[in-house]
């Protein structure tokens, strides 16, 4: 019998949530199954649109949503007992499934019919993603506490999507993502504190998200490997009977980080390849699929690139026969010993891991984070002395121009969206029952206080019209904030070796000298784009060459930056932006500063000419991939110093 | 260069202006030759103008024991007290590359309207923990705030500069560790005027490592140590905040002690001399210290010389025959 196609999704979010709500009615209107919401920086991190850290971050990857009215708005005219909806949403996850559920109220929709996913895996954000709030011992009660609540009154919902996708997209090679990824799972379920009986079923709701890269061969192997390794662990360690209980459940979006902004539409060729890696294999199918857009790495995707990649997924689960068949490598020998290489591998590592102590204290040991770091490390330099070819990039870069470049593809949400946004939130904080919302905080407080679980009251929460910084303030206040470890505690050896490194070292010294002291340069990130490979990179690069490197860490203000620049008296300040804010964060440090900045980021050619205008000493993009280069080029800016304009 | 200080550096530095200690730090972290006089012109104006009161306090110990997490709850009690604080974190420099990664700004959170001055430092290949300007940059910040707290590398046996930079020591060590016996045995023991067991919140171990110090130091002070001040052992938790009012009353009371009893002063020019020929031993070799009679007689000779640490630098080397002014 033919396999069902899976769901199709389109991540998407942006500006505000009315706009929000218009995209999702035309993707759902051209074809798409389910939904994906894209959320803000903010709401991501628990703040509301005015707060100060907020400021240039409002509607830029994803929609805001500072309370219940924001919810509506996003999904209205959207039948929520028909629709099955993924929310990229992980710290706050009680939070927006409480909105979820409270919207769904107010259509009259039964909460036991909700279909969907959040994807709540916390652990993943210390590693790679950077939008945790709360210390891993209170997120992962958060966790439990939601899958407890929705093991009883939403039957159907994913209430986790364990992601092995962030870390590959952090470098994490095949072995490391699978083994971080089930020992994230078994740290989660180890916490769960239910009756035995009802465990099987808590086993049979956990989801992951997964990535699939262009080697996708192996990528088809890894998911084999996951689907094994699940169905052991959920057996000898959980005792789960049931096979269907068992089942490697996934969705999948895949490979961002190998998608170039050299000749962009080679991606095409990237994305469909990367979609086989998860759909070829009846066995290890996934279940949701979203795709990038094609030229993701230039700048926001416009609803025409989108729909672009949702015709990909169409054409191969209703054109070809894909679908058709039974496994196709069902006895393939080569296949199974691949297989079987990668598994043991796998294995080893996750034993590695439980003897330390398990995911938790693997993140708080920082041991994880620093293993993933030197296999990015390792992956960069493949790229940049081309023994990992990418075509256009480092191999077959002469070409013609595309004439889908040149029509323009770049879309920024505006300065009046976020204006928008806060002065709708602030009247509705003056509409509001005061009494209601002190009364809904007041018993949330008491539950996180008692242990008792959170769903409930956060629900009320929302009916009461409290805000996404209110709701998170009160959960900051009784669990408290997490410190990081960054990962750039990686001891000697490894970092650019040969020529160029000796070359930069003896001009690193020169400069040094004639500076009076060893040059000093502070690596930040303001804004609330966790996103810190780069910066993390480049500060390894930066101390190999032999500078002495402050690092900043994530979620500075600008102002932060500018105090920070001055007590550390640095020669020169390098700023990692991702989120598309780089616009209103960058210029206010360099304004606040005599010592010569460089921004690297998403950042389109048309801003990276206002930026330069502005006094920014140079500007970096995924393009420049060769950090040697650029780690050259920001010695000749600092012994140059800040030109006066 | 110029040689000339801009006029009301020295009162912004005083009055804690952050871009004029900023500003103070660039010019005694610098290892030009031909801005020599200004900064020994800089250092005696701020030496003469610092309140006594105001006072350097070093935080060390083995990598691991929570320093800087220590060091955050100390600065976050003293600014919710109204207090100003100056830091300087040193982290270690790579051997092979002449870098280094300074990661103490992500780990401390102040806002940019507080009070607090933070400035990280490599340790430039210098031994002891500390870099080669560590005193200089702690000066300015002790000019600016009432507390300046030192957080040194914690590498063992080589601590022992920080007493030659702090007016109070504080060695800080994790519970069930052993490092109590190994420092006794690096000869460490002797140079703290605190000792603090952090992580108390561990429990039965903490309270094991506070018998293990306090039977030590019951066999009597080290040679070195002042006879009057009686080290105390604390047990701290920076995660829970258990015994930080302890700590920060200690080193108050440390503080007082130090002014009261004339010992504060004494162990500054003590500590300056050691500093000078550190850096004199470093620059002229042993074949230096001969020249002035060997070091005991070098120590003698330089408590006759009054002024900063580079007046007593100069005079020495110009004594010796060697050279006169520089570094």
């Amino acid at each position: 019998m033919a396999d069902r196609p899976w769901i199709m999704r389109t991540y998407s979010g942006h500006s505000t949530a009315r706009e929000s709500n218009a995209l999702y009615r035309e993707g759902l209107a051209r074809g798409q199954t389910g939904l994906s919401i894209a959320f803000d920086l903010p709401t991501q991190c628990g703040y509301d649109s005015d707060h100060p850290l907020a400021r240039g971050e409002v509607g830029k990857v994803g929609v805001p949503i500072d309370s219940i009215e924001d919810m509506e708005l996003l999904l209205e005219g959207i039948p929520l007992d028909e629709m099955n909806t993924s929310m990229t949403i992980n710290a706050p996850a009680a939070w927006l499934l409480a909105l979820y559920v409270a919207v769904a109220e107010r259509q009259g929709v039964d909460r036991a019919s909700l279909r969907g996913t959040t994807q709540n895996d916390v652990v993943k954000e210390y590693l790679s993603r950077g939008t945790w709030i709360f210390p891993p011992e209170a997120s992962l009660r958060l966790t439990t506490d939601i899958i407890e609540f929705t093991v009883q009154e939403i039957p159907k919902w994913n209430p986790i999507n364990i992601c092995s996708y962030h870390l590959q997209e952090a470098g994490a090679t095949p072995v490391q993502e699978v083994a971080y990824t089930l020992s994230t799972a078994i740290a989660v379920l180890d916490a769960i504190d239910v009756p035995d009986d009802v465990l099987p079923r808590v086993v049979g709701r956990i989801a992951f998200f997964c990535n699939s890269g262009i080697r996708f061969i192996e990528e088809m192997c890894k998911m084999r490997v996951f689907g094994r390794l699940w169905d052991r662990i959920t057996r000898e360690r959980y005792g789960v009977d049931d096979p269907k209980l068992r089942r490697f459940r996934y969705g999948v979006q895949v490979n961002s980080l190998g998608l170039t902004a050299e000749q962009p539409e080679n991606n095409i060729p990237r994305i469909v390849l990367e979609s086989l890696g998860v759909l070829l294999s009846r066995d290890a199918r996934a279940r949701a699929l979203q795709l990038p857009a094609w030229n993701e790495a230039l700048g926001l995707p416009q609803p025409w690139d989108q729909q672009w990649s949702l015709r990909i997924q169409q054409i191969l689960a209703h054109e070809t026969d894909l679908l058709e068949y039974p496994d196709l490598f069902e006895g393939s020998v080569v296949i199974e010993e691949k297989v079987r290489e990668l598994e043991q591998a796998a294995w080893a590592e996750i034993e590695r891991i439980e003897g330390a102590g398990g995911a938790i204290a693997a993140v708080r040991q920082g041991s994880m984070k620093r293993a993933m770091v030197e296999s990015n490390r390792a992956r960069l330099r493949a790229i940049e002395d081309g023994q990992q070819v990418v075509v256009g990039v480092n191999r077959y870069e002469a070409g013609e121009s595309s004439p889908l470049v040149a029509h323009g593809t770049v879309v920024t949400p505006t300065q009046a969206a976020e204006q928008e946004q806060v002065d709708s939130l602030q009247s509705r904080r003056q509409q509001r029952d005061a009494a209601a919302v002190d009364g809904a905080l007041a018993e949330l407080r008491e539950a996180l206080q008692s242990g008792a679980n959170v769903m409930s009251p956060s629900i009320r929460c929302a009916h009461a019209g409290v805000t996404t910084g209110e709701w998170t303030d009160a959960l900051r206040e009784c669990l408290g904030e997490y410190r990081p470890p960054t990962g750039l505690d990686v001891s000697q050896g490894g970092g650019p070796t040969g020529p160029t490194a000796e070359q930069l070292r003896r001009r690193v010294d020169e400069v040094s000298h004639d500076l009076g002291r060893r040059l000093k340069l502070l690596v930040g990130k303001p804004g609330l784009d966790g996103h810190s490979n780069g910066a993390e990179l480049l500060a390894l690069a930066a101390r190999d060459a032999g500078l002495e490197v402050v690092y900043a860490g994530i979620r500075q203000t600008p102002q932060e930056l500018i105090a920070a620049a001055i007590q550390e008296g640095v020669h020169l300040v390098g700023l990692s932006v991702l989120s598309g804010s780089h616009m209103t964060l960058v210029p206010t440090v360099v304004d606040g500063l005599d010592v010569p900045v460089v921004v690297g980021g998403i950042i389109p050619e048309a801003d990276a000419a206002d930026l330069r205008q502005h006094g920014v000493a140079a500007v970096y993009t995924p393009r420049d991939h060769d950090l040697s280069r650029i780690v050259g080029e920001m010695i000749e800016i600092a012994a140059k110093g800040r030109a006066r304009v | 260069m110029s040689e000339e200080l801009r006029d009301g550096l020295v009162a912004e530095v005083q009055a804690g202006e952050v871009r004029a200690i900023a500003e103070a730090m660039a010019i005694v972290d610098d290892l030009r030759r031909d801005g020599f006089l200004r900064r020994q012109r800089l250092a005696a104006e701020l030496a003469t103008g610092t309140p006594s009161h105001h006072s350097i306090i070093g935080l060390t110990g083995p990598p691991g024991a929570g320093k800087s997490t220590l060091a955050g709850a100390l600065i976050r009690a003293w600014v919710d007290a109204g207090s100003g604080v100056g830091m300087v974190a040193v982290d270690p420099t790579s051997q092979r590359s002449g870098g280094a990664l300074l990661g103490d700004r992500a780990r401390l959170r102040f806002g940019p309207k507080e009070p607090v001055f933070m400035r990280s430092l490599a340790t430039r290949h210098r031994l002891g923990g500390l870099a080669p300007a560590t005193h200089e940059l702690a000066s300015v910040l002790r000019a600016a705030y009432p507390r300046t707290l030192v957080e040194t590398v914690g590498v063992g046996q080589s601590e022992v500069a920080v007493e030659h930079v702090c007016d109070s020591v504080v060695l800080v060590i994790q519970p069930g560790s052993g490092d109590a016996l190994q420092f006794m045995k690096a000869g460490i023991l002797e140079i703290p005027d605190l000792f603090v067991v952090h992580k108390a919140d561990l429990g039965a171990p903490a309270t094991r490592t506070r018998n293990d110090l306090e039977s030590i130091l019951a066999l009597g002070p080290g040679p070195g140590a002042d006879p009057d001040w009686k080290t105390p052992v604390l047990s701290v938790s920076a995660q829970t905040g258990d015994g930080l009012g302890d700590l920060v009353e200690a080193l108050d009371e440390h503080r007082r002690y130090l002014i009261d009893s004339g010992q504060g002063e004494r162990r500054r020019s003590r500590s300056r001399i050691a500093r000078v020929l550190d850096s004199f031993q470093s620059t002229y070799g042993s074949h230096g210290l001969e020249l002035l009679g060997g070091r005991d007689a070098a120590i003698a000779r330089a408590r006759e010389i009054d002024g900063t640490d580079l007046d007593v630098f100069a005079e020495l080397a110009a004594l010796s025959g060697l050279a006169s002014g520089g570094r």
